[in-house]
């Protein structure tokens, strides 16, 4: 049993910390929203000479073999910048379902492209009427003759403003609430007959709506195989979630970080106010919190490399309730020690305790999960009693 | 990074099975499963089987007639004998006194009380609690005066846990009154037997006799019982402490109790006649109570993974104590809530209500006494609110 990071997964986290301290500062990203600028090219094109765009995918396709690991290790670090570019949208849930759906055609172009910083995808899965449940699309594509037209209102589309790529699911087959009769289709983001409602997040990435108006596709536009989208969508989810578990735990150790040391300069009464026993235990509860959301985290991420899919799916979803809970408790704590400070837009504590509130509303809340994992009870206890 | 086992922890797993399948009792299994109390003969029954295997004392090294295990081995052992209901080790010989025996004890010492702590002859009971020191241990004013040969202790002590039962009492008495309190204690063990001792039950809200006041009227000790130097007894508390932490998060012990909350929810009848597992607001709790446990495991395994060889872990530990009793806690609540309207009774095993237990599903009848009894682990061991002070003072830097 092993719980230490390899020499280069270390170099790894220690050059993308550098990065955000020096390159990624809180500053510059104030300066940047605050001119509307929520993609910066130079960023996006550090993380491809870094090799981060092209981690997680295979090597026959273009990529560097990372592991889940590495991705943990990734948003971990990206966390304390609350980087606003696209990486979970491209590199993790596109990515991956690309990297199980696609064809090979598909994987051999589209693959470099998000390697190498040209393609950036936004994943528009969820209908309007969709809340959280993946299976729940009536956005239809019907085919005509080879070609595909798509209708439909695609809801919450995260970073489709800032990205030059859409994939888009719809529903080829089937009735609305099947998880048969899904497919996925890649549409450029200037294509005609798409209207892009576009609106800002309190974590400051954009997101759209888009209504899909007779969209004329070609044949191509087809990502792998029609009607059997369902399965690739739901490891490329629970790869976002362990990324997103990631992610709030990184966002939880910045948050105690940045509030220990608080507590440890702010004076009131004449003395420290981390000398005051109900300010010390706050904080000690935090800290178990933060251990406990990093052992969550890691399970999640280590449980993308199980063999079986519904493994998969469970601990991602298992860690979204856990971090969800955590991350709130430890993001308000943060707010309220802070006293005046922190309910004001200056400090960086602020903004880590906005994206943690948004993140826990992405692709299922703490509730969504919950239901998940807490049916999975049920056949795993009849399981457990068949073995027994 | 990887999180599985090796082979040969596995294989070691294996062997722990197969000697719990014979060596522990059918009605012992039922008795811990239920969480009811265990007769003094049950426990030190216990002891001399896992002596017979040469297991009796796996967190001592070879040298002192342990299984010299590292962490992770005495982690799977704990683990199995939790999942199969074998009864716990008592803790007070094996891995409180035992390694301040063997730290700072004299050869003399050793070679007299180590082999009987070993094989079970001995029941140590921890004399440190008096009424008047609790969290703040180091005002114990229980007095030990030199006189000649001997000391004469006078005092009491408090929350003696199985003092009922006890041969020896380990007691942190004060010899000095005029130096700063921490340096005016010393370690003392103390026979049971000895005239001018008297032990009082003391019973606890679920009805159970546990605990213990302990007197010592003009007790004659003889010196050669002192441990180390006198005067340094807070050192070799201290260090006791330590070793008390092992195991502290108890996650095996929850992972099994867990099992056994599930099981019953699936048997036991809820409101709307399907089991009350399916009822979504219990399964909902129950699952969020296993997914704290399921981050508490990997925690206590990262830990136990770096502690090695050593055997005392860090102030982490506190977070594993806070967490652990935490979650001990929230399965009691759902364990008593799975008999519904019959949680309320309180069974005895000559009760007629026990005739009735076919209201019950099966195991149930004491889940609530056990609510009740497992308020203590919150305050136990260093309360959490000392502990969260450790996190604070030795991981924070507050």
């Amino acid at each position: 049993m092993d719980f230490t990071f390899t020499e280069e997964q270390l170099a790894l986290q220690d050059t993308l910390t550098r990065f955000v301290e020096k390159d990624y500062t809180f500053e510059q990203r104030r300066k940047n929203l605050a001119a509307s600028h929520h993609f910066n090219e130079a960023t996006w094109q550090a993380f491809a000479e870094l090799g981060i765009l092209a981690l997680p995918f295979a090597e026959e396709d273009g990529g560097l073999n990372g592991t889940p690991l590495d991705t943990y290790l990734v948003m971990r670090s990206l966390a304390r910048g609350l980087v606003l570019e696209p990486y979970i949208s491209t590199v993790v849930l596109s990515g991956t379902f690309l990297q199980q759906h696609a064809t090979v055609e598909q994987r051999s172009v589209l693959i470099p492209a998000i390697a190498d910083g040209s393609a950036r995808f936004a994943f528009a899965h969820y209908d309007v009427e969709s809340r959280y449940e993946e299976s729940r699309i009536q956005t239809r594509a019907v085919n005509h003759a080879g070609k595909w037209t798509l209708n439909g209102h695609k809801a919450m589309v995260i970073d489709a403003p800032v990205c030059n790529h859409w994939l888009i699911t719809a529903r080829t087959s089937g009735e609305q609430q099947d998880q048969n009769g899904l497919s996925v289709f890649l549409v450029k983001a200037d294509h005609p007959g798409v209207t892009v409602k576009s609106y800002q997040l309190h974590d400051g990435h954009l997101a759209a709506d888009l209504i899909l108006d007779n969209v004329e596709l070609q044949p191509e536009a087809l990502i792998g195989a029609a009607d059997t989208a369902y399965p690739a969508i739901m490891q490329a989810l629970a790869a976002t979630h362990a990324a997103l578990a990631a992610e709030a735990d990184g966002l939880m150790a910045a948050l105690n970080d940045a509030t220990l040391e608080y507590l440890k300069t702010r004076k009131q009464f004449g003395v420290a106010i981390g000398t005051f026993q109900a300010v010390q235990h706050r904080m000690a509860d935090m800290a178990i919190a933060a251990e406990q959301a990093t052992s969550m985290a890691l399970l999640a991420a280590i449980s993308q490399s199980a063999d079986d899919p519904q493994e998969r799916i469970l601990k991602a979803s298992g860690a979204r309730v856990l971090l969800a809970r955590l991350a709130r408790q430890v993001g308000e704590e943060a707010v309220q020690l802070h006293g005046g400070m922190g309910v004001t837009d200056e400090l960086v504590v602020a903004h880590y305790f906005k994206r943690v509130t948004v993140l826990n509303t992405q692709y299922g809340d703490a509730d969504f999960h919950l239901k998940r994992y807490s049916d999975s009870l049920l056949t795993f206890n009849q399981g457990e009693q068949a073995h027994a | 990074m990887d999180i599985r086992y090796t082979p040969e922890q596995t294989a070691f797993r294996e062997s722990v099975r197969q000697f719990l399948q014979t060596a522990v009792p059918a009605t012992v299994r039922d008795k811990t499963h239920q969480c009811l109390p265990l007769s003094k003969e049950e426990k030190q029954q216990w002891q001399r089987s896992l002596y017979a295997q040469g297991w009796g004392a796996p967190s001592w090294s070879k040298e002192f007639g342990g299984t010299g295990w590292d962490a992770v081995e005495r982690h799977i052992f704990e683990e199995e004998c939790a999942a199969f209901g074998a009864p716990e080790q008592l803790p007070f010989g094996l891995k409180m006194v035992a390694p301040v025996i063997q730290k700072y004890g004299s050869k003399a010492q050793q070679d007299r009380f180590l082999p009987r702590i070993l094989s079970g002859e001995d029941w140590w009971c921890q004399g440190y609690s008096e009424p008047g020191a609790g969290s703040d241990l180091a005002s114990l004013k229980t007095a030990a005066v030199r006189d000649g040969d001997d000391y004469i202790v006078n005092g009491q002590k408090t929350w003696t846990t199985l003092a009922q039962y006890a041969d020896w009492i380990f007691c942190l008495v004060r010899t000095n009154t005029e130096v700063r309190k921490q340096e005016g204690i010393s370690f003392l063990l103390i026979d049971m037997k000895t005239p001018g001792i008297t032990v009082r039950p003391i019973i606890m809200l679920d009805d159970g006799h546990e605990v213990n006041e302990v007197w010592f009227e003009n007790v004659r000790v003889p010196a050669a019982n002192l441990i180390g130097e006198e005067n340094k007894g807070w050192t070799y508390a201290k260090f006791l402490l330590g070793h008390e932490r092992t195991n502290i998060a108890r996650v095996g012990r929850s992972k099994a109790a867990l099992k056994h909350v599930k099981a019953a929810a699936a048997r036991q009848i809820g409101n709307d006649g399907q089991p009350l597992l399916q009822d979504a607001r219990f399964r909902d709790r129950l699952a969020q109570v296993e997914l704290d446990l399921l981050a508490l495991e990997i925690t206590n395994l990262k830990l136990v993974s770096q502690e090695g060889s050593r055997h005392a872990p860090g102030p982490e530990a506190s977070i594993l104590k806070v967490k652990g009793s935490e979650i001990q806690q929230a399965i009691t609540v759902l364990a008593s809530q799975v008999a519904g309207p019959y949680a309320a009774a309180r069974i005895l095993p000559s009760d007629p209500l026990h005739d009735l237990s076919a209201a019950f599903p099966e195991d149930q009848e004491h889940m609530t006494a056990q609510y009740f009894n497992y308020r203590k682990t919150t305050i136990y061991g260093g309360s959490n609110e000392v502990q969260k002070g450790i996190i604070c003072r030795m991981i924070l830097g507050l």
